[in-house]
């Protein structure tokens, strides 16, 4: 359940647990079919981070869909870019722009570029995909609110090797300085990057001392539990004073078994075979929660 | 005597006043905030001026998200910092995105001085120039600097303002607008276009009163935007005096001299043609002037290869 004890009063709209469950389900579904065979696509933190971005765009985030440059409206950077087709799927579902546009997805003339584009794709808050800018962004997003009057909140979401890029360290510490309690942020922490374990790469840990160590809130939770996320978004609403940190445990390529934990998920092509098998998979998932 | 100043200064008073009447305007710095002369707008407005701490590149994603809240930051360092360590931010999220933010790269050129290579900015328009959707202005002298920075706050879109700490007397007619993209012609001449950009303007209006002295009509432009570049104004100005130099505190590689040779080139033009600037090395250490002397930035220099272009006509 979602926590009873943690209003949310800056809540335009929200779907219930089960509800989100469902949604983050066929999100997966449409992510893999936006993807297709036959090229490489970073499937692997694009279903490590769906049920962080489901809770997001359709339990968190206050938007306007017909008015996206709505100036209250919440903001949400995906500063690991490389995954924004989870994204993608969550814009058009919301209306920004036609589900069938997610057929185009990183081809020739399409409003779905290979990592975020906010000048082609509506809905789009920053330009990410040069991994460690997304956090120092929004926190100017979140000075600007404070200079302006304006009362908007500021999530954004970084992948676990990206917190090798020395500026996420940098912004850390401009969160901190500022006490900047309208952000949070949220580490996707599927143990996996481009070429291996974030620990075997370059450790990353301790996460959760470092961010207490830069003047953070830090929570941790399961990113696949969706009550847990919302309750965890909740809590960074309700926490002044500093900025929340969200550490949400993933599995890399979650959803689809053949993906799952595979540091060849990343970035990869998949066959006809395999993208039938991942379909079917999904569509089996869809299916039971639908009748659970 | 004029009172001597760097267009640093110009740049600082034009915040305090821009910040008096447009708060939107907001201000980050990285700990140099007196000498890129920042501090005034921020002890007239905390709130909106941000000490970002020694992190230049948090300082322009920073920025950017400013932008992206409705707000129009300057982001101020040392131009070799500004322009170099923050490129790739400056790349994606200010000119990729196209978003409303003013970087003011100081202290930039071999002027820089007793610091020395490490601090001396002889690559920031090089830089800033191959950005898509950057204007690249440098103004002349502090009152160009204090216009130019009126207009950089108007123009929607990134900007890049490259201020010296060179002191000179004001140049710049009293009354004369300042429009961004204009090519000003600052001498009228038949015998050679002298070019200039920045702040060196003073050796280059010397220079011209030599060559009179000798007989030589030289016309001088002060291009202030090297980008967008008025190429019209260049090829009209070549059209009529035959021969060109160009005159940049910075390399000859990527600045104002490769923006006019590429005019020049695609113009289908074959006038005698010389660029003076860094020659594609780094500085060290003196004092301004030593520097501008030993690196061939004077007005000698500047006479001296006007002759040679001339005789090769």
């Amino acid at each position: 359940m979602i926590s009873q004890t943690s209003p949310v009063p800056n809540r335009e709209s929200s779907a219930p647990v089960q509800d989100l469950v469902r949604m983050a389900a066929e999100v997966r579904l449409q992510i893999v079919k936006s993807m297709g065979p036959g090229k490489p696509h970073h499937f692997g933190g694009s279903l490590s981070e769906t049920d962080v971005m489901v809770a997001l765009y359709h339990y968190k985030l206050r938007l306007r869909p017909e008015d996206p440059a709505w100036p209250e409206r919440d903001r949400f950077i995906l500063s690991k870019g490389h995954s924004v087709p989870a994204q993608y799927v969550c814009l058009a579902r919301l209306g920004f722009f036609p589900l069938e546009d997610l057929a185009t997805l990183k081809t020739l003339g399409s409003p779905l570029q290979g990592h975020p584009d906010m000048r082609k794709t509506r809905g789009l808050e920053a330009n990410t995909g040069s991994l460690g800018m997304g956090l120092s962004a929004s926190n100017g997003l979140a000075l600007a609110a404070r200079a302006r009057g304006l009362d908007y909140r500021v999530y954004v979401l970084l992948g676990d090797g990206e917190c090798e890029e020395g500026q996420v360290w940098e912004a850390a510490m401009t969160a901190g300085q500022y006490r900047l309690d309208h952000v949070t942020a949220i580490v996707d922490r599927n143990g996996l990057q481009a070429m291996g374990r974030t620990e075997d790469r370059m450790r990353v840990e301790p996460l959760a001392d470092k961010w207490r160590a830069f003047g953070w809130n830090v929570l941790e939770i399961d990113g696949h539990d969706m009550a847990g996320i919302c309750d965890a978004l909740d809590t960074a609403t309700n926490t002044a004073g500093q900025p929340t940190m969200i550490l949400a445990r993933t599995i890399k390529g979650r959803g689809v078994p053949f993906l799952e934990g595979e540091v060849s998920s990343h970035n990869a092509s998949i066959t006809p075979e395999q993208y039938d098998e991942a379909v079917r998979f999904l569509e089996a998932n869809i299916a039971s929660l639908e009748n659970s | 005597m004029a009172t001597l100043r760097g267009t640093r200064d110009g740049y600082g008073d034009a915040l305090i006043e821009l910040g008096a009447t447009n708060d939107r305007i907001a201000v980050l710095d990285a700990d140099l905030c007196k000498s890129t002369r920042t501090s005034g707008f921020g002890d007239r407005h905390p709130d909106r001026f941000f000490e970002m701490g020694i992190a230049e590149q948090d300082m322009i994603s920073t920025a950017a998200g400013l932008a992206l809240g409705g707000m129009i930051p300057f982001a101020n360092s040392f131009a070799v910092f500004l322009a170099g360590r923050a490129f790739d931010q400056t790349r994606q999220q200010i000119a990729l995105a196209n978003l409303n933010v003013k970087l003011a790269g100081s202290s930039a050129g071999l002027t820089q001085g007793a610091d020395g290579a490490t601090h001396q900015s002889v690559l920031d328009v090089a830089l800033m120039r191959s950005l898509p959707n950057m204007y690249v202005i440098v103004p002349s002298d502090a009152e160009e600097a204090r216009l130019a920075t009126h207009a950089a706050a108007t123009h929607e879109g990134p900007v890049y303002l490259r201020l010296s700490r060179y002191d000179t007397p004001v140049w710049r007619e009293a009354e004369r607008p300042f429009v961004i993209g204009e090519v000003e012609v600052r001498r009228a001449g038949r015998d050679v276009t002298l070019a200039s950009s920045g702040a060196l303007l003073g050796k280059v209006l010397e220079a011209a009163e030599i060559l009179a002295s000798e007989g030589i009509g030289a016309e001088v432009l002060n291009v202030h935007t090297v980008k967008p570049l008025d190429g019209a104004a260049i090829l009209a100005s070549v059209a009529r005096t035959g021969a060109i130099l160009t005159f940049e505190e910075h390399s000859v590689i990527g600045g104002l001299g490769s923006a006019v040779a590429e005019i020049l080139a695609e113009g289908r033009s074959s006038v005698p043609f010389r660029r003076l600037g860094v020659a594609d090395t780094f500085g060290e250490s003196g004092s301004a002037e030593e520097l501008l002397e030993r690196y061939g930035l004077t007005a000698a220099n500047i006479v001296a290869t006007a002759r040679d272009l001339i005789a090769a006509k």
